[in-house]
C-alpha cells in the first residue's frame, strides 16, 4: 500500500453537482504530485477532501495506512497552503508559525526551536515579530509555507499558492517550493491551473477534467504521449495545433495535405494534433503557413498565421531565424511527431 | 492654507453643535458650585462659585431616600455594577450566539436569527410585567442578578457580530482547523481578537444603555440599597424635607454632574478601539 491512497473517491454536493467522479490514485512517500486542470474541474475539491475540509460522498482515503474518511482535519496531520495564504491577521509571524504547535501541546522551548529553524529555512527570521499586513506578497507566501513546514506534517497540500504573486516572484517561489520539498522530503500535493507550474514542479502529474483524472504520469510522459485531446490541448505552451481530418486505410487526409502509413486501424473523423515546436521549415513541406504575426521571445519565435483554409496555426522556431510578416512558410512535421484523436470521444488513436 | 467659504460654514455649524452639547453641561457644573439660595434667587450661573467642595461632599455622603439610608455614592456603585454586568454579559452572549449562527450551519440558523432580530420590536418596557413576574417568582427582586439578568440579551449586538463574522474568510477557519483549533479555541483565539474593536464599541453602547435604565430598577427594587443613579435623580432631593424646606437645586446639579462621570470614563478609556470599531474592520 502506498503512502496516500484514494479509492473510488467521489464528491457530490448537496445540490446534486458531481464535482469528483470515482477517482483512484496512489501517491508514494516523498512524492510531489500535481493536480492540474482548468478551474472548476474538481482538483481543489479533491485536495480539500484529502485535507478533510470536504466530506467524502463515497470512497476511501487512506493516509499512511490509516483510513481518513471520518478523521477530523485537525487530527489528520496534514498541512495546507491556501491560495490567499489565510495567515492569521492578528498574530505576528512567530505566532502564526507557532499556533499549530501550541495546539498540539508542545512545550515552549521546542516550539521556539522549531519556529526558528523553519524561519531560517525560509529566510523569514527577520520578520518574526511583524504582523502579516506588514509583509509583501512573497514574504506572506513564505510564512504560509513556514506554517506548514514547522508542524512537520505527513503531507503538504498546496491550493494554488502562487496565483496571487506577480510573474517574476511566481517563478522564484516555484523554484523555492521545489527545492524545499526536495530538502524536507515531505509528500506533497500541489493544485494549479497553470500547466507550466505543473510541469516544472511535479514528480507525477494528474491532469483533471470535469472531475475525472484524464491522465496520470510524469510530466514528460504526459507531454510526449497525451492520451486524450483534452490533455494534449492543456499541456504545452503555446497550445497544440488541432486540425480536422479523416482517417481511412491508414491514410490521414487533413486540411490540405495527406499523411500515409499511419500506425492505426481507426477509421473515421479524427483530430490531428501537432505541437508548434514539432515543426520545421523545408521545401515542399506538408503545411503551408501564411505568417500574420511573429512574437519574438528572444530564445524562440512564435509564428502565428493561417493555413490555406484560413485555419489558425502556430509554429515555434529558434529565435535566430528571421521571419517576415506576410511571408509564406512551408513546414514539415518532425519525425512523425503528431497525435491523432478520435473526434467523437477525444481518445488517442495512433 | 486657503480656507474655503464652505469650510467656514461647516466649522460654524460644528462649533454651534459643540456649544449646544457643552453649554448645558457647563451651566450644570457652574451652578453646582453655588449655594442653592443663590441659584433660586439669581438663576443658573455661568461662573464657578465658592461652594463646590461642600456641595459635592454633601451629595456623596448624605444619606437620602425615604428611610434616609442610601447615599449617592452607594447608588453610583449600584449603577456601575448593573451597567458593567449588563454590558459584559450582553457582549459575551451576543458574540457567542452570533458565532453559533454563522459557523454552525444547522438548519434553523436563519429562522432563529430572524426570531432574535424580531425581539428588537419588543423592548423591556413592553414586556415589563411578564418580566417582573418571572423575576419576582424566581425571588430575584432586590438583587443585582434581578437587575441585570432580564437585560442581558441583545439582538442589536448579535446582529453586528453576525455581520462581522460573515466577513471573515472561510480559509481562516479551515486553516485554523488544520492547525488543530477546535470550536472553542477558534472563537477565543481568532474571533475575539479580530473583533476586539467591535467588542469595545458594543461594550460602550451597552454600558450606557445599562447605566441609563430607569423603569426596570424602579420596578425591581424596593430596598434602597439597590437604588440606581437614575432613580436617585428623581427621588433623592425631592421633598426630602417636608414643608418649608428650600429645593436643593445646587446639590442636584452636583448630583447630575457626578452621574455623568462613569459613562464618560468608559468612553474615554475605550475610545481608541471604539472609533476603530465604528469606522473600520481590522483585517
Amino acid at each position: 500500500m502506498s503512502f496516500l491512497d484514494l479509492k473510488n473517491v467521489t464528491k457530490i454536493y448537496p445540490n446534486g453537482t458531481k464535482a469528483v467522479h470515482e477517482t483512484s490514485l496512489s501517491i508514494n512517500e516523498g512524492e510531489f504530485m500535481v493536480f492540474v486542470g482548468p478551474s472548476g474541474c474538481g482538483k481543489s475539491t479533491l485536495l480539500r477532501m484529502v485535507a478533510g475540509l470536504e466530506d467524502i460522498t463515497e470512497g476511501d482515503i487512506n493516509l499512511d495506512g490509516k483510513l481518513m474518511n471520518e478523521v477530523d482535519p485537525s487530527e489528520r496531520d496534514v498541512a495546507m497552503v491556501f491560495q490567499n495564504y489565510a495567515l492569521y491577521p492578528h498574530m505576528n509571524v512567530y505566532n502564526n508559525l507557532a499556533y499549530g504547535l501550541k495546539n498540539r501541546g508542545i512545550d515552549k522551548e521546542t516550539i521556539e526551536q522549531k519556529v526558528n529553524d523553519a524561519a531560517k529555512l525560509l529566510q523569514i527570521s527577520d520578520y518574526l515579530q511583524r504582523k502579516p499586513s506588514m509583509l509583501s506578497g512573497g514574504q506572506r507566501q513564505r510564512v504560509a509555507m513556514g506554517r506548514a513546514i514547522v508542524r512537520n506534517p505527513k503531507i503538504f497540500l498546496f491550493d494554488e499558492p502562487l496565483s496571487n504573486l506577480d510573474a517574476k516572484l511566481r517563478i522564484q517561489m516555484r523554484l523555492e517550493i521545489k527545492k524545499l520539498q526536495q530538502k524536507v522530503g515531505v509528500t506533497s500535493i500541489f493544485v494549479t491551473h497553470d500547466q507550466v507550474e505543473a510541469m516544472t514542479l511535479a514528480d507525477r502529474l494528474a491532469v483533471i477534467n470535469n472531475g475525472i483524472i484524464e491522465q496520470l504520469g510524469t510530466p514528460i510522459e504526459i507531454y510526449d504521449n497525451p492520451k486524450s485531446l483534452f490533455v494534449a490541448g492543456f499541456i504545452g505552451s503555446p497550445q497544440m495545433n488541432f486540425l480536422d481530418g479523416n482517417l481511412k486505410n491508414k491514410t490521414l487526409s487533413a486540411e490540405g495535405f495527406e499523411i500515409k502509413d499511419i500506425n492505426s486501424d481507426f477509421e473515421g473523423e479524427v483530430t490531428l494534433g501537432i505541437r508548434p515546436e514539432h515543426l520545421s521549415q523545408s521545401e515542399n513541406g506538408l503545411i503551408s503557413l501564411r505568417v500574420e504575426l511573429v512574437e519574438q521571445l528572444g530564445s524562440d519565435n512564435l509564428v502565428y498565421g493561417q493555413l490555406k483554409n484560413k485555419k489558425d496555426f502556430c509554429y515555434r522556431c529558434p529565435g535566430n531565424q528571421t521571419i517576415e510578416k506576410g511571408s509564406n512558410l512551408s513546414l514539415n512535421i518532425d519525425n512523425n511527431k503528431y497525435y491523432i484523436f478520435d473526434k467523437s470521444t477525444g481518445k488517442r488513436v495512433n | 492654507m486657503k480656507i474655503k467659504p464652505l469650510q467656514i460654514i461647516a466649522h460654524i455649524i460644528l462649533i454651534l453643535g459643540v456649544l449646544l452639547m457643552v453649554v448645558p453641561i457647563w451651566i450644570s457644573f457652574a451652578s453646582s458650585s453655588h449655594d442653592s439660595v443663590t441659584i433660586l434667587t439669581e438663576g443658573m450661573k455661568f461662573h464657578i462659585g465658592d461652594q463646590l467642595a461642600r456641595n459635592y461632599n454633601e451629595v456623596l455622603n448624605e444619606k437620602g431616600g425615604w428611610s434616609e439610608e442610601v447615599t449617592a455614592a452607594k447608588m453610583f456603585i449600584n449603577s456601575f455594577i448593573m451597567a458593567l454586568g449588563i454590558a459584559t454579559l450582553k457582549v459575551a452572549i451576543s458574540a457567542m450566539s452570533a458565532y453559533a449562527l454563522v459557523y454552525y450551519r444547522f438548519k434553523l440558523a436563519v429562522p432563529i436569527f430572524w426570531l432574535i432580530f424580531i425581539t428588537l420590536l419588543v423592548p423591556l418596557e413592553v414586556r415589563i410585567f411578564p418580566s417582573y413576574k418571572i423575576v419576582s417568582d424566581l425571588g430575584l427582586t432586590n438583587s443585582y442578578t434581578g437587575l441585570i439578568l432580564p437585560l442581558v440579551a441583545s439582538a442589536t449586538a448579535t446582529f453586528f457580530f453576525r455581520q462581522f463574522y460573515k466577513t471573515i474568510p472561510d480559509e481562516l477557519l479551515e486553516s485554523a482547523k488544520l492547525d488543530g483549533a477546535n470550536g472553542w479555541s477558534f472563537f477565543i483565539d481568532f474571533l475575539v481578537p479580530l473583533s476586539k474593536t467591535m467588542i469595545a464599541a458594543m461594550f460602550i453602547f451597552m454600558f450606557v444603555y445599562g447605566y441609563s435604565q430607569y423603569l426596570w430598577p424602579l420596578i425591581m427594587t424596593t430596598a434602597e440599597e439597590y437604588w440606581t443613579v437614575v432613580m436617585g435623580m428623581k427621588i433623592i432631593y425631592t421633598e426630602s424635607y417636608e414643608g418649608v424646606a428650600l429645593p436643593r437645586t445646587a446639590e442636584r446639579f452636583a448630583y447630575i454632574i457626578l452621574s455623568m462621570i462613569p459613562p464618560v470614563l468608559v468612553v474615554v478609556f475605550l475610545q481608541k478601539w471604539f472609533i476603530k470599531g465604528l469606522i473600520q474592520t481590522e483585517k
